[in-house]
């Protein structure tokens, strides 16, 4: 295996884990004489991060070069293009499950159960007179399914001890305003 | 001291069925927990803690495999700084990314890929020029999108009226999610902990819902443009992983004081990714929230913060690969003249300050009494709408406040275009960075002071509505403003009367024409640290007054002598007693039944015999009805007939009665007592520095009552004239 190909292979190998596009030498140019400030982006590595790699074209001739590049500030930034996609995506879709479980909570729960259970269980529910809220209902409805410990039971019974918690934290912090005023 | 062996063993199922999904049932309160609202014994997690550490150094010598595990347990406490660093590094790392995303949302979007912001966006753009530095044609404004015209009042509009909605969106989703999910994720959240460190049982404060509500919505009420910031809610979501990873080991999650220890840790780890800086994060937990702190909890805390930051920087939200939030150099040296300008922003700082708490806690007292406090989704939203409507006008205002503080701090060289950076050049200057000379300044500048001096105005009244709304909201970033724009604002004012009037007296001395006297991003810096100042000493008004921060001022008044528990009442007035007596001699399981059944004691004193009332010890309120209803798992063969006995043997029975029940384990047989002549200031004295939660009280050797800590709460809030009423879930 020659040494021409090793190189190749590691810097193929190189370009699959960094996107070479994040990383960018940006060189800033405030006014000089009659030229107008510039931005200049090149990406280039590190040690090629100075005024003569990235600005080109060179507004200035020969002797000049130097004074013009004394004034420019070069510095060099990367960015992992990865992870801010991921964490966007990743975000956007725990709020969306979020929000489509508190819509199931909120509006389609007592829908169905309004259907399932029928009106003996409205009439329940109007001795909670004024709690309007999700999970005013939660210790009621579920206790006709007998104990059975299966899974499913488990998971109900485990769901209807959270919106009790939750009903809890809310009377003291909404309602009566004795915590977190 | 002998310590009360209180055998905190784990719950055993009776059957030995299902212990995959344990997890989904009712924990069983365990003998030695405590209820809700209610303190910690601190005294009592200590000899467990301690009682714990010996049996496992003792059986270490047994075998190898005792040995390693005793390795494991000390090692545990590293692993969970790990663990807490690392998960709120990353937390903090995706909160910033995702706020920096939504707040450019609210103007534009990004054509090439939706999840870059505006700054992101133009990365790799070579269409961006000198003086608009964010100009690309990838990333357009949502008129612009939508109509294609850039330019023009109706694209004004249009813009503005998005905004608007963006805005509104983003505060109503957050305030539903913390409505239906988790009210405890509402405010900053470092009172709370202050509160729960020092003792107090916040049941779900810190959970897991508390935990995902915290984060999600925190990010969406940032980003909505409302005047809050993220650092104090940020304590609080590293305090939730905190309290996550205690439930790991059991030596954290079943002892109340040692989760304290973690829990500190962990808001040292909250403060270091707010700002990026680990030692600060040190330092705030070891003054403001904690109230123990042993050496080891010091570099545990470090530990914790430094790996925080470590992480969060991997994650490079700033895309600078810099760690702190606000990173400024400033090269001129500043001069004592200065320090006339730097005293009057001190003095700024303190009234604003005293405006701002006696302004929010008066609108807070309306929020808590008349109607405004039962819509609060309405409320959110009404607040968003106003901000939104007055902030997009004004530049300064309408970009996020950590930005703008970034622009305050920063010192004007050649190389910034920005409107505040608008001097007049001399064409013939050589050093564009540094050093630069004081310069006139232009149109610019003068139009951005008016500008700045409106958002001043505006940051100032806004806050003071929008801090205790029902949504994620801290303290740190709005008083930074608030104190940054003004130190500019004196800093530029100072800058232009010494180059204008460099022959005066003061500025004779120290300015030189063609030398740079005056750095005006210092005078933001110097102005913001002034204005931080006041207002956390708001976030530490606890709204219930559950520790002895305050202190007693000792006697009252009207009596010379100082108020001892003799002249105290001793328990709540005109109520059934406090407790009951319980004899050595042998008692039924039912006869015990029968007396904590209707009643609720805070305690029973175990006496040796009803005559001799000699004392043997004590038993908490709640510790016994769980031992005698847990007693059948524990004990076989224990019937409501079975007798109950405290001593170290059983009584001598017939063989024909069922099993007795032992309950030596839950007696303390060294309660803390003190006597009727005791003075107050010296009981207050003892329940503070020992973290008591009660206190026997005799009179002549014989036991005569019992002194909670709410009593002694109570009695300090009527020293103070407060209503001892406010003191509350009796």
């Amino acid at each position: 295996v020659s040494p021409m190909k090793l190189k190749n292979a590691k810097s193929l190998i190189c370009d699959l884990l960094q996107n070479s596009e994040d990383i960018r030498c940006k060189c800033i140019c405030p006014p000089y004489r009659d030229i107008e400030g510039q931005i200049y982006k090149q990406n280039v590595s590190l040690k090629d991060c100075n005024c003569l790699h990235v600005v080109e074209p060179m507004p200035v001739d020969g002797k000049d070069v130097e004074a013009y590049c004394l004034r420019c500030e070069c510095k060099f930034e990367e960015r992992s293009s990865a992870t801010i996609k991921v964490t966007i995506i990743m975000y956007l879709s725990i709020l969306g499950l979020l929000l489509l479980y508190m819509v199931y909570l909120t509006l389609l729960e007592p829908m169905l159960k309004r259907r399932l259970f029928g009106h003996s269980q409205l009439i329940q529910s109007d001795d909670d007179v004024g709690d309007q809220q999700p999970f005013a209902n939660a210790h009621n409805v579920l206790s006709h399914s007998h104990s059975r410990p299966n899974m499913l039971n488990k998971v109900e019974h485990a769901q209807q001890r959270w919106r009790r918690q939750v009903q809890e934290q809310r009377k003291s912090v909404f309602d009566r305003h004795v915590v977190l005023s | 001291i002998s310590p009360a062996e209180l055998a905190s063993t784990p719950t055993e199922e009776p059957n030995g069925s299902g212990h995959l999904m344990d997890f989904l049932d009712e924990p069983f309160p365990d003998v030695g927990t405590y209820e809700d609202f209610h303190t910690i014994d601190w005294l009592r997690e200590k000899s467990r803690d301690t009682d714990r550490h010996r049996k496992i150094t003792s059986k270490s010598k047994e075998s190898l495999w005792e040995l390693i595990k005793s390795l494991l347990d000390a090692w545990s406490g590293w692993v969970v700084m790990l663990l807490i660093g690392l998960l709120s590094g990353t937390l903090a790392g995706v909160i910033d990314l995702a706020v920096d995303w939504m707040t450019d949302l609210k103007e534009g979007v990004c054509l090439t890929a939706f999840w870059y912001s505006h700054e992101q966006c133009c990365w790799t753009s070579n269409e961006t020029t000198f003086d608009d530095r964010d100009k690309c044609p990838q990333w357009q404004k949502w008129a612009e999108l939508m109509t294609g015209h850039a330019e023009g009042a109706g694209a004004y509009v249009l813009n503005y009226l998005l905004y608007v909605m963006w805005a509104l969106l983003f505060s109503f989703l957050a305030v539903s999610l913390v409505r239906v999910f988790a009210p405890y994720a509402c405010g900053s959240g470092i009172p709370e902990i202050k509160t729960i460190l020092s003792g107090f049982i916040i049941r779900g404060y810190l959970g897991k819902w508390t935990l995902l509500i915290k984060t999600v919505t925190l990010v969406l009420a940032v980003s909505s443009g409302l005047s809050l910031g993220k650092e104090g809610p940020l304590v609080h979501v590293a305090c939730c992983c905190g309290n996550l990873f205690c439930s790991l080991f059991s030596k954290y999650s079943k002892n109340e004081g040692k989760r304290r220890e973690v829990l500190s840790a962990a808001a040292a780890a909250g403060v270091s990714v707010a700002f990026g800086a680990p030692i600060g994060g040190v330092l705030f937990s070891l003054e403001e929230v904690s109230y123990y702190f042993p050496l080891k909890t010091l570099w545990r805390s470090f530990f914790a913060a430094l790996v925080a930051a470590f992480t969060l920087r991997a994650i490079n939200p700033f895309g600078n690969s810099r760690l702190v939030l606000f990173y400024v150099e400033y090269h001129t040296p500043w001069y004592m003249a200065e320090l006339v300008p730097f005293i009057l922003l001190g003095v700024f700082g303190g009234l604003w300050g005293t405006l701002f708490i006696r302004a929010n806690i008066a609108w807070c007292r309306r929020r808590k009494t008349t109607l405004l406090g039962k819509y609060p989704v309405l409320e959110v939203i009404a607040v968003t709408g106003i901000t939104a409507v007055l902030a997009f006008p004004n530049p300064y205002t309408r970009r996020s406040t950590s930005e703008l503080i970034s622009e305050l701090f920063n010192d004007c060289g050649a190389l910034e275009s920005s409107q505040l950076c608008d001097y007049v050049n001399n064409p013939n200057m050589s050093r564009p960075v540094d050093d630069i000379p004081d310069r006139p300044a232009g149109p610019g500048v003068y139009n951005a002071l008016w500008q700045l001096a409106l958002a001043l105005v505006f940051k100032i009244v806004i806050t003071i509505f929008t801090f205790g709304m029902k949504i994620p909201s801290g303290l740190f970033i709005p008083s930074m403003a608030v104190g940054a724009i003004a130190g500019r604002i004196v800093g530029i004012a100072v800058e232009q009367m010494a180059y204008h009037h460099h022959d005066w007296l003061i500025f004779k001395n120290w300015c030189r024409p063609g030398a740079d006297c005056v750095t005006p991003g210092l005078y933001a810096m110097v102005g913001a640290a002034a204005c931080l100042g006041e207002p956390r000493l708001m976030s530490f008004y606890p709204p219930i007054v559950m520790d002895f921060g305050k202190g007693l001022n000792g006697t009252s008044r009207e009596e010379s002598t100082p108020p001892t528990l003799a002249t105290d009442e001793r328990g709540p007035r005109g109520k059934a007693p406090l407790w009951a007596f319980l004899t050595q001699d042998p008692t039924r399981v039912e006869e015990l039944e029968a007396l904590i059944k209707d009643t609720d004691y805070k305690g029973f004193r175990v006496v040796i015999s009803r005559e001799s009332e000699r004392f043997m010890g004590f038993v908490q309120g709640r510790d016994l009805p769980l031992a005698i209803r847990k007693s059948p798992f524990k004990q076989d063969g224990v019937v409501s007939s079975s007798v109950v006995y405290f001593t170290e043997d059983a009584p001598l029975l017939p063989p024909t009665n069922p099993q007795p029940l032992k309950l030596r384990r839950i007696l303390n047989l060294s309660p803390f007592t003190v006597t009727d002549h005791t003075p107050m200031e010296t009981v207050v004295d003892i329940f503070r520095k020992l973290g008591l939660r009660q206190c026997l009280v005799t009179r002549s050797g014989r036991l005569l009552g019992i002194i909670t800590k709410k009593d002694v709460l109570r009695h300090m809030a009527q020293m103070m004239n407060q209503d001892p009423e406010s003191i509350m879930f009796n």
